[in-house]
């Protein structure tokens, strides 16, 4: 298992995991936990390739550590603001967010 | 440059920081809350001074971070100005929730900070900070009306679409830090000069085009577009319709041209072999127009109808994206800066219709030309400006990326489709016009008058479009100055 492409395959696996969850889910708290996936598969990419890459610094560690935070701030924002949509509408469905279209 | 010494660069962002950090501190004390007004648009002052003292200069900061170069310098100061003109505007709106004023204040300069470090970093990480450090404070901007539903969802779907997007971008970053060893943009460039097999830069290629994509609301990461700019509350839709769109332009040229490119943006340059990305933009930006404007067509509610007009607009500035040359850049930053004006005094004529008047759909606009006879008359030549029809600015605007078009000699089809469409916003457009001043009024109009800071904000910015017909010079001079980047 100490090979890139078994990190890769894995990484490229939560990828695909995530986007099916964002594309099939209705909840809004299940669709960000597929966007949290995408977030971790590309940082599984960057150490991978930092790790076997012969890459010379240590940008890839330091780049998955920035996406660790930023995504911390993200979910921080995306659930106070499904808090609010809870308490407006009543449900944390996308479905029922249906007032604007056309 | 070593971090210390770049700081002396970095004076128009640190007093941004410092204004943020200040207006959070003064909202909590009660006596000081009136103030972050004042301060936000003095920061704001302040730094554009700061921002003209090194004007013309190019420099590598923080470790090569981020850049400082003319191109840059172009776009602060269209954030500077559009950033400005919302807070002004927003103070006046009565949409919004005087309780949460210096909130809004101290989110909009997180925004403004965000879109400057946009437009000037060179660093896949910095990108990727940058852009999240825009978004983020937007998706919260966009649900500022906290028991507004439509607010909210408008914030909902801003969220999942933004980090969706950003998501799949920085997977394409990741792949594209893989192939070539490197996370800044020149190095990135020349390891790309020499790769073995082209066609594995399609996928990140593909990937890093979905975040920069939507951002700049192109087809197909336009969806979030007319929900968000209709739920939005209208200062925040008319700010979200320019300064981030422009950053992502910004971005977009910055990226594509370095990395994809072998010569950069001087004359003569083309693309890496192999890789034909100036095809896969042309079909985007046929695709992002026409869409645009076939959904515009059906639309009954101002703000929607603007949002889609809007993503029109992305489509024709990308048409000269498609050629790579300094000619091609230039034609889209002549085109943001002329949008900037037209679409801000149409998103304020909206403002003013849905305060006084509580109108939001096109039927409510009826008889807007008694009730307003002077802001209805630079309503129109807002409306014939983005149709593109002279005498206004938006001609000038799109002559310089036809002109690029035909000067190829290639995509012709492309200029067919864009001559269609501009034929097709006409109708749109006019809609609105029409209703202001042809359809039938059941009951008698009574004059009604803008706010004086409302009311001259949408004459001047309207008055831009005959200026920028007459004499556009100037601000060719002024582009073609500003079209150095660093390191080309």
């Amino acid at each position: 298992m100490d090979s890139l492409q078994s990190y890769l395959t894995i990484a490229a696996m939560l990828f695909s995991m995530g986007i099916y969850g964002v594309v099939t889910r209705k909840n809004a708290i299940a669709i960000l936990m597929g966007i949290e996936l995408i977030l971790n598969s590309a940082n599984i990419n960057f150490i991978a390739f930092n790790r076997f890459g012969g890459m010379q610094n240590l940008d890839g560690h330091v780049f998955s550590i920035f996406v660790i935070v930023l995504a911390a701030a993200e979910a921080a924002v995306a659930l106070a603001i499904v808090i609010n949509l809870f308490k407006n509408v009543g449900s944390v469905d996308v479905d029922d967010a249906d007032l604007l279209k056309g | 440059m070593s971090n210390l010494s770049s700081l002396s660069y970095y004076i128009p962002e640190l007093i941004m920081i410092s204004a943020i950090l200040l207006i959070i501190i003064l909202d909590i004390i009660p006596s000081t809350k009136s103030y972050t007004f004042n301060l936000a648009l003095a920061s704001i002052v302040a730094s554009s001074f700061f921002l003209c003292q090194n004007y013309g200069e190019s420099h590598s900061l923080f470790m090569g971070m981020i850049t400082l170069d003319p191109f840059s310098h172009y776009f602060k100061y269209i954030f500077l100005f559009a950033t400005c003109s919302i807070i002004l505007i927003s103070r006046f709106d009565r949409q919004l929730d005087r309780k949460y004023a210096s909130e809004y204040n101290a989110l909009l300069l997180i925004v403004l900070l965000g879109l400057f470090l946009m437009s000037s970093s060179v660093n896949l990480l910095m990108i990727y900070i940058s852009i999240e450090l825009v978004s983020i404070p937007s998706y919260i901007l966009a649900g500022m009306l906290k028991n507004d539903k439509e607010s909210n969802e408008a914030s909902l779907k801003y969220v999942i679409f933004g980090s969706l997007a950003s998501g799949l971008m920085l997977f394409g970053l990741s792949i594209l830090y893989g192939i070539t060893g490197s996370t800044d943009i020149s190095g990135i460039s020349s390891a790309l000069q020499i790769i073995e097999f082209p066609l594995t830069i399609y996928f990140p290629l593909i990937l890093i085009l979905a975040g920069f994509g939507y951002k700049i609301s192109m087809v197909p990461f336009h969806f979030w577009t007319p929900d968000v700019y209709e739920g939005a509350p209208t200062p925040i839709t008319a700010f979200l319709s320019v300064a981030p769109k422009a950053a992502g332009f910004a971005i977009l040229i910055r990226i594509f041209y370095t990395m994809f490119t072998v010569g950069g943006i001087s004359e003569g340059a083309v693309t890496l072999d192999g890789i034909n990305w100036p095809a896969l933009i042309a079909v985007a930006s046929a695709i992002t127009m026409t869409l645009g404007n076939l959904l515009a067509i059906q639309q009954k509610d101002v703000k929607r109808l603007l949002a889609y007009s809007s993503i029109s607009h992305v489509g024709f500035m990308l048409m000269a994206f498609v050629f790579i040359s300094p000619e091609a850049v230039r034609a889209i930053m002549l085109y943001l800066f002329i949008y900037l004006f037209m679409n801000l005094s149409a998103f304020y004529m909206a403002i003013f219709a849905s305060n006084k008047l509580n109108a939001h759909v096109i039927d409510d606009w009826k008889g807007m030309g008694k009730i307003n006879p002077i802001l209805s008359a630079f309503m129109i030549l807002s409306l014939l400006s983005l149709t593109g029809l002279p005498p206004t600015a938006g001609f000038v605007g799109k002559v310089y990326v036809f002109a690029e078009l035909f000067k190829h000699q290639q995509f012709y089809w492309l200029a067919v489709v864009a001559i269609l469409n501009s034929v097709v916003s006409l109708y749109y457009y006019f809609s609105i016009a029409k209703a202001m001043y042809l359809d039938e009024v059941d009951t008698p109009v009574e004059a009604v008058e803008a706010h004086p800071v409302i009311k001259w904000s949408i004459i001047l910015f309207s008055a831009q479009n005959l200026l920028f017909f007459i004499y556009w010079e100037p601000l060719i001079e002024f582009i073609d100055n500003s079209i150095h980047l660093f390191g080309m």
